[in-house]
This record gives structure tokens, sequence and C-alpha cells, in this order.
């Protein structure tokens, strides 16, 4: 009796939750069928889900118009690039907060935290001048740079989150051995703290890839990433959700892929530590 | 960064080997609109003949206008070639931004470009960015609807007449609209359409002490009355329609009359998207009687930044593009009905395109069209549907989102008005103009 | 203890993550309070000279400021409260034991790797076009009128859109943190008779308190800078021109860059004000 209720409530949940998780994923579902259908069967009423002849012809088109391979690796370079330096940088930062607290130890992540509260916009026209003076205007280090800089805040406290929970004893007990503070970061420090990294890496990943501001505006033919790429299927003349629909799936398939392949780490990155 | 623009000057130079020695590069920013897309594909043809490379920065139009207006104005050098419009042309021209186009050789043909396009895109007489192409409004109207309501279409009707017919042709069980026009906000959206129908009714934006005029009643009765007629017969939110959505809504056979950008005219007429191809009249934008038509006059031109160390090469580039031989390319490659239009007189007295349907209608749609009287009152700047001062993009745009709000129903026409005079009023002193 | 030595090395191994964000902050900071007291129009020949508080007094009565302002505060307000509430909901029902619980939790975080610019363009017009759209064939399948969502219901429309977004991050660590419930505590109190509810709100509320803080907090710093999907989808039109939206307008669409600058300086007082209220609630939080 207990055991069926069980698996009636069991069924009950399972329906609901891929009730709720299909209706979440659907606009994402909607946009890569629609990438398979010609202009005409996109906008066709009533709409049609599956029974449609499937075509290819919308990628060939905009293969052909754009160099997709280019911003694909912007992309990658950009969001890679930008995470891995500022993983660089905030390691020691995380680590000192972690393992050296002191009393304005809160307030500097918080302070960290609220540099990214600058309305971006704003600053536009300085950035960009700044960038013509360094002449690392449409480069991609600007972007690494400029991307680093306002993941830094996360980064940091993702990192010192995920410090914090690292017991001090085995610090100390290493300390007692005799390593040195660079051996206890490289050999006892940092194994423990891999997941916790790769998590934020991934995140910060994620984030860096979707920026469409400072991506847009200060890039121009050489750096530009697949945010520019998608900014040119946007609003053409004449009927575009079919391409639009398979400009948006190439541009957003490598970090869905890459999401759900390493889902595991990110779940753990979101908790930021707080939870546990 | 010059140590890669070196190698990859030096790998350019090595692989156009049959071309001059001073292959170059070209990066040029364009909008997404369907003839510039048709130009990258021909993009090789230029390359064959000069030697010269392009790489094309196609951007959705407001993301571009920002883009390049940020990049010009800070010099930042991205682009050696910039897709504009008459708007900004004497604007960044008057402030020594673009190069000038005076020297383009004989071949060319620059006394063949139009001249409401050439007046438009020059600046102190000389020419500062070259028409890739150009256009008016005009009225694309159902010949077959037209004639089921019993009605038929003057060579230049008045508003009236539109409203009526527009009343007529409306068939809410069918999903026709009568009229469909472009609501949605932006200056260069619902906020240029909304000017020129203004314009025809004896509105103006300013007077010739720069005071804005929404407080005149001549704005009251053009919005009224486009509020009223769109109420009527217009779409389910026009609001938010803009260009494209009317262009699929006429196309899909839901309008009866569309009044928009001549451009459109080989949209709606090319079998392959419209379902009523065979089916579209053209007429010359409505009037009040009071001599002036709600014409607009736009050009979507190639122009050079100043400064760009490219100047030579980003001529030859803005030459092909806009040149009688590129038209004929396209018209070769794709029909008469598909080159650029609006640009080039040369093209409207070609026989082929005579036979276009839309030809006739688009050139007397451009030549009725005058920037430097665009109403019936005088007025201090020069532009049609738009004011040629730099202040015009933000003020036409807050402008406009009032209006939309109007349109959506979520105030009234007394309302809007007096919002658009003060912040009108506001900028412009900010500017420094009152 | 942290000795000496540590202390000193833990201030070198901050520095550069310190210096370099104090330097992303100061000098765009230091720049825009240069310019909010310029007449800086780059259309017009640039720096114009000083021009003491007109830019301040000018952005604040302007009929636009004030309703920014609480456009900023709807749209923050109400994605905070729906992606947490349903959040919640989701979190717990994720927790149940169901099969394929892993294929769900890969649906339901999927859009939060979707672009912004993407999310508001499919959105937009795949689904809230008034012709065309999916959200059009359904009304008018059950004999309803298409709603023009962009202009009659602009606000929920984009909370909506903003919220598809964020749902599964606060989802994710809501979810974490509910699996790290104690199931005794849960059981012990199903034994002694207490109801679902109670259960729920004496319970499992109190332990996600800090998982609700960190959603806060992150959620917050991001929405205050939503900008894409309001370029997208109505262009500031319809009332939801946010204060970083009419900062867009004034830098860009006015080439006014002083009155602009002003307006940054505004936001980041915004931002600040927020902020503290936050750190009131989160500081207390974050220290357990």
């Amino acid at each position: 009796m207990a055991r069926s209720v069980k698996t009636q409530r069991k069924i009950i949940n399972t329906a609901a939750a891929w009730g709720i998780g299909l209706l979440i994923f659907f606009p994402i579902l909607w946009t890569i069928l629609t990438s398979f259908k010609t202009e005409a069967t996109a906008i066709a009423d009533p709409p049609v889900f599956l029974a449609f002849n499937w075509t290819m012809e919308n990628y060939t088109a905009v293969l052909e118009r754009s160099n997709y391979a280019k911003f694909l690796w912007n992309s990658i370079i950009i969001a890679g690039g930008s995470t891995i330096l500022g993983i660089i940088i905030a390691v020691p930062a995380a680590w000192s907060m972690a393992f050296v607290p002191s009393r304005r130890t809160k307030d500097i992540l918080l302070w960290m935290l609220s540099t990214k509260m600058l309305p971006a916009v704003g600053v536009l026209y300085p950035i960009y001048l700044i960038c013509i003076k360094l002449g690392i205007l449409d480069s991609r280090i600007a972007l690494v740079i400029i991307l680093m800089l306002m993941n830094l805040p996360i980064i940091v406290w993702m990192l010192y989150t995920y410090f914090r929970e690292i017991p001090g004893e085995i610090l100390e007990a290493a300390r007692m051995d005799g390593a040195s503070l660079k051996e206890e970061i490289l050999y006892v420090l940092t194994p423990m703290a891999i997941p916790g990294i790769a998590s934020t890496l991934l995140l910060n990943f994620i984030l860096a890839w979707n920026e469409a501001f400072w991506t847009l505006n200060l890039t121009a033919a050489n750096a530009a990433p697949l945010t520019a790429f998608i900014a040119s299927y946007s609003s053409p003349e004449g009927l575009f959700f079919a391409k639009l629909s398979a400009a948006s799936t190439m541009a957003i398939a490598p970090i869905l892929i890459l999401g759900w392949f390493s889902q595991k780490q990110l779940v753990s990155g979101l908790t930021f530590g707080a939870v546990k | 960064m010059s140590l890669t623009k070196t190698v990859y000057a030096a790998t350019t130079m090595a692989l156009v080997t049959a071309g001059s020695a001073t292959a170059e590069n070209l990066v040029i920013a364009t909008v997404n609109n369907g003839d510039m897309v048709r130009m990258q594909g021909y993009t090789d043809n230029f390359t064959e003949k000069t030697g010269h490379t392009v790489e094309w920065v196609t951007l959705e139009e407001n993301v571009l206008r920002q883009r390049v207006t940020t990049d010009i104005a800070a010099k930042g050098g991205s682009f050696d070639i910039m897709t504009i419009g008459m708007y900004e042309t004497p604007i960044w021209a008057a402030n020594d931004w673009l190069v000038p186009l005076d020297g383009l050789s004989d071949a060319y043909d620059a006394d063949d470009i139009l001249p409401a396009m050439r007046e438009g895109l020059s600046y102190d007489g000389t020419l500062y960015a070259a028409p890739f192409y150009g256009e008016s409004s005009m009225i694309m109207y159902r010949t077959d609807l037209m004639e089921k309501a019993g009605l038929e279409m003057p060579q230049a009707p008045t508003w009236d007449f539109i409203r009526e017919a527009a009343a007529a042709m409306t068939d809410r069980e069918n999903d026709i609209n009568g009229i469909c026009l472009r609501g949605k906000a932006g200056w260069g959206e619902g906020g240029a359409l909304i000017t020129v129908t203004a314009n025809s009714f004896g509105a103006r934006w300013f007077d010739e002490d720069w005071n804005a005029q929404f407080d005149q009643p001549a704005w009251n009765e053009a919005l009224t009355f486009f509020v009223e007629m769109m109420n009527e017969s217009g779409p389910n939110g026009y609001a938010t329609n803009g260009f494209n959505e009317n262009l699929n809504l006429f196309q899909q056979g839901k309008c009866g009359m569309w009044i928009d950008a001549t451009v459109a005219a080989s949209f709606v007429t090319n079998p392959d998207d419209s379902t009523v191809a065979d089916k579209v009249g053209f007429a010359l934008a409505p009037n009040t009687g009071k001599g002036k038509n709600a014409n607009w006059l736009w050009a979507w031109a190639l122009a050079i930044p100043a400064g760009t160390q490219k100047e030579d090469a980003a001529k030859e580039f803005v030459e092909w593009a806009t040149s009688k031989e590129y038209i004929e390319l396209v018209a070769a490659n794709e029909g008469w009905a598909n080159v650029p239009p609006g640009a080039r007189t040369s093209l409207y007295e070609n026989e082929n395109y005579k036979a276009v349907p839309f030809a006739a209608m688009t050139l007397e749609s451009i030549n009725v069209a005058d920037p430097k009287n665009p109403t019936v009152d005088p007025v201090p700047y020069v532009g049609v549907q738009f004011v040629a001062i730099p202040e015009f993009a933000g003020i036409a745009t807050e402008v406009s989102q009032e209006f939309s709000a109007v349109y959506a129903g979520q105030q009234t026409v007394e309302e809007a008005l007096e919002k658009a005079q003060a912040l009108t009023n506001d900028a412009m002193e900010a500017a420094g103009y009152r | 203890m942290a000795t000496q030595h540590s202390r000193s090395a833990a201030r070198i191994m901050m520095a550069p993550a310190v210096v370099l964000l104090l330097g992303w902050m100061l000098i765009p900071l230091i720049m825009t309070l240069i310019f909010s007291f310029k007449k800086y129009l780059p259309m017009r020949g640039g720096d114009l000279g000083w021009v003491g508080f007109e830019n301040y007094v000018r952005f604040v009565s302007s009929s636009a400021f004030w309703p920014s302002v609480s456009a900023t505060l709807i749209i923050v307000g109400g994605v905070l409260a729906i992606t947490i509430v349903f959040g919640i909901l989701l979190a717990i029902l994720l927790n149940q034991p169901m099969w394929g619980q892993g294929v769900v939790r890969i649906l339901v975080i999927a859009p939060f790797f979707v672009m912004p610019t993407v999310s508001a363009l499919v959105w937009k017009n795949m689904f809230m076009d008034p012709t065309n759209g999916l959200f059009a064939h359904l009304w008018r399948f059950f004999g309803a009128e298409p709603v023009s969502w962009l202009s009659e219901a602009s606000l929920p429309s984009i909370v909506l859109i903003v919220s598809w977004q964020w749902l599964p991050f606060a989802t994710l660590i809501l979810l974490t943190a509910i699996q790290s419930l104690d199931s005794e505590q849960l059981e012990a109190a199903e034994m002694d008779g207490a109801p679902p509810l109670k259960r729920f709100a004496f319970i499992t509320l109190p332990h996600l308190s800090r998982a609700v803080t960190i959603v806060l907090l992150i959620q917050t710093i991001f929405l205050l800078a939503i900008f894409a999907e309001i370029f997208v989808t109505t262009g500031g039109a319809f009332g939801t021109r946010t204060l970083t939206y009419l900062i867009f307008q004034r830098v860009l669409e006015s080439q006014n860059i002083g009155l602009g600058s002003a307006g940054g300086v505004y936001a980041i007082i915004l931002a600040n004000i927020v902020a503290i209220f936050l750190m009131r609630i989160v500081g207390k939080n974050l220290d357990a």
C-alpha cells in the first residue's frame, strides 16, 4: 500500500516536472525547429510542429553570407581568455581572503561586487577613447581585458566561497610538514580547489560568451564575436524567422552543448558555496 | 596589432600578384537590408577588378547607427567605408569627418546621380556620400481589393480619400486591414511616416526661431486623423509595426494599402515572396490639398571617413558599388526589378527599367520631395522626414515613442503633443538653439 | 593563527585584483564625473566647457526621469519576485523522487545559456509578434483577439522574458540548498503531524534564506544593467525605458555625453541605494 502511494506520487512528480521542464525549454526547441523550416513554413497559420519538410537551406544561407568560423573563434578566445585571465588574478586574492581574513575582507568583497553596478553605456566614449589611444580597438585583447574586469568580482567571490570550505587544518598540517607557501598553494590547495575553479570557469565563460554591449561596440571586422554575428540577422527586410532561428541556433549551440556536458560542475558552481 | 596588420597586408599583396601593387583590405560597415546583402555576394567582382579585398561588418540598422556614429565621433578608424543616410551625411560633412567625393572618375559619371539624391548627400555643394539606393514614400495598394470596394485610386489621392478607401477595403472577418502604416517608435520608423504625414497637413517641427511646433493645430489635426484612421482600418497592434512588419503583412495579403518606402515595391511585386505580387498598384503619397504630399526622401549611401589610410581604394569601392556597371551586373543576374533603385538618372531612362511597374512612380515620388521646403510654412532646417541637426535623432526617437503610446491607446493625442513639445524645447535648449 | 608573514603575503596576493578593480572602477568613474559637469557634444565639436550642475538638473527635470526609475524598479522587483517564488516551487518539485531527473534539470537550466539578445529576438518575433507569433496563433485558436504584447503589456512582457532567462539560475541555487536540507528533520516533523505547509514555512523556508540572499544579490547586480532585452523589443517605448536605457538614449541617440554622464552618476547612486538596502539583508546571512 505504502509502496503504491509512493509510485503514484512519483508518477505525478515526474509528469509535473517534465511538463514544466519542457515548457521552459520550449522557446529554445521552437527556435531549433524553426531553423529547419522554410521562411513560409516558419510563419504558417496554424503553426506546424514537426510535420514539415526539413531543410538545411537556412544554415547554408547563413554560412554563405557570414564567416561563422571567425565569429565562433573570436567568441571562444574572448570568453576563454577573459575567464582564464580572471582566474589567474582572482585565485591569489580569493586565497588570501579565505585563509588570512581581516576585518575588511567582507567590505572588500562587497565593494568588488558593487563595481559591477556602473552602467556600461555611460562610459562607452571614455573606454572607446582609451582603446583608440592604446591601439587596441577592434582587437580581442581589449575585450579579453574588459570582460575579465567585468567578471572579476564574481570570480573572486565564487572562489572565495569555495576556498572557505577547505578546512584550515589541512593547510596547518602541510605547513607543519615544512611546506612553503608556494608548495602549499600548488600541491595542497589547488587539487582540493579544482572542482570550485572548474565551476567558476564555466559560469564565467558563459557570462562572457553572452556579453553583448562591449563585444558589439568595441569590435568591427577583426574581433567581432557571435553577438555581432546575431546583429546582422536581427531585423532585415522580408521574412526572417527561419534564418534568424538558424543564426540563433548557431550562436547558442556551442555554449548549450558545453553547459549540458558540464552541468554537474556548473550546478555546484552556481551554489557559490553558500549553500551546502 | 601593427604586426598582424603588416602580416595581413603582406599576404594580401602576395595573393594578388596580378593586381596593382597597393592592394588593400577594406572594412565596410553596412546595414542588413536586402540590396546590401546582395552586394556582398558580388564582392568577388570588385576584387577581380581592382585587387582589393573587402571585409563586411553587416549590422541591423539601429546597431549600425550606434556603431558608426561612435566610431566617427571618437575618430576610431574602425571602418574604411560606412553606410550612412541622408540624415548623417551633411552633419558629419560639416564636422569634416568625411572625405569629399569630388575627384571621382569620368567613367563614373557623377552628374548622372539623381539631383534630389545628390543634393541630399552634399554639403556646401560638395558630394560627401554616394547613393547606393534612394527612396521616397508612395502608396502601394491592392488593385483587386480596390476594385471590390468599387473605388478607383487617383494618381494623387487626398488623405480623406485614403481614409474612406481604407474603411471600404477593411474586412476584419478575412483578416484584411484597409491600411497598414508604421507606428513603431524610432525616428527612422514611425517617426518618419508621421512627420511626412504632418508635413502634408501643413505642420512643421520647428518655426524659423527653432521653437517646437507641437502646440500648433496642424500637428493635432494630423495625429488625430492618423490615429482615427488606423483605429478604423489599421491592423491590430500597429503601434509596434515598422517597415518590415508591414512588408510581411502586405506580402501575406493582409493589407489593402500600405504607404511606405518606394524600395518596398520590388519586394511586394516579387512572386517568390509575395502572395499578392500581381495585384499591386502604385500611387503618389497622399496630400490634404495644401500643396505637399507625404513624400519623404532618403538614400543609403557610402561614405569614407576622413583619416582613413586607404582613401584611394575606398574611393574605388564606392565608385564600383554605386556605378552604372554594378546596376547592370545585378540586372544581368537577378533581373531589372531587383537593381538598387533611386540613385541614377540613367536607370530611369533605360528602356528595360521603364518596363518595371513601379519605376515611374518611384521617380515621380522622389522628384516631388523637397528637403529644403518640406512643408507648407518655411522652416529653418533641411530634411523632409528628419531635421538635419545632430540633436534630431534623439529628440525624434523620444517624440515618436510618445506617439506610439498614443497608437497603443495609452495616452491621448493632446497628452503626447504636450510632452513632445516640452521635451523638444528642452533638448533644443540644452543644445543651445533657444 | 595567521602570522605577520602570511598577512603581508596575503596583501600582496590580493593586490592585483584590488588594484585592477580599483582602476576599472575609478578611471571610468572619474571620467563620468568630469564629463557630467561639462557640455560635451561629440557632434558639435566635443568638449564645450564646464557647465556646473546644469546636466544634473536637466537630467532629473526631464519628464522621462521618474518614469525610468520606476520602470527600473518594477522590472528588477518583478523579475526577482517571479524567479524566487517559482524558483523555490520548481526546486521543491525537482527535489522529489522522479524518473529522468537529470534530463529535466538540463531542460530547466537551458535558458541560462542563451544570449540575452537572442532570447529577446526569439520572444519578440516568434512568440509575441501580434500577427505571426505563437501566442497570436494560440489566441486565435481559442477565438480571442491576439494581444499586441510589447505595446499593450510591455512591462509584464519584458519581465517575462528576463525572468525566463534568470529562472534557471535561481532554481539551481535553491535546488542545491534544498538538497542539503536535513531530511530527518522533515520526517520528524511529518511524524509529529505537521501539515506540509507548516513544514515548508518553518523548516524549508528558513533553511533557504541564505540561498535566496545569494539569488537576490547576484540577480540584482545583473538586472539593474539589463539593456539588450529592451533595446531589441521595445526600444524604450511604452514605459519600458529604464534608467540604463535612458542613459543610453542620452549618450548614443542624442549624442549628449555630459547629460548622459550626469545620468550615469544618478544610476550609480540608485545602484548604491539598492546595494545598501541589499547588504542590510545580505550582510547578516552571509556571515553565517
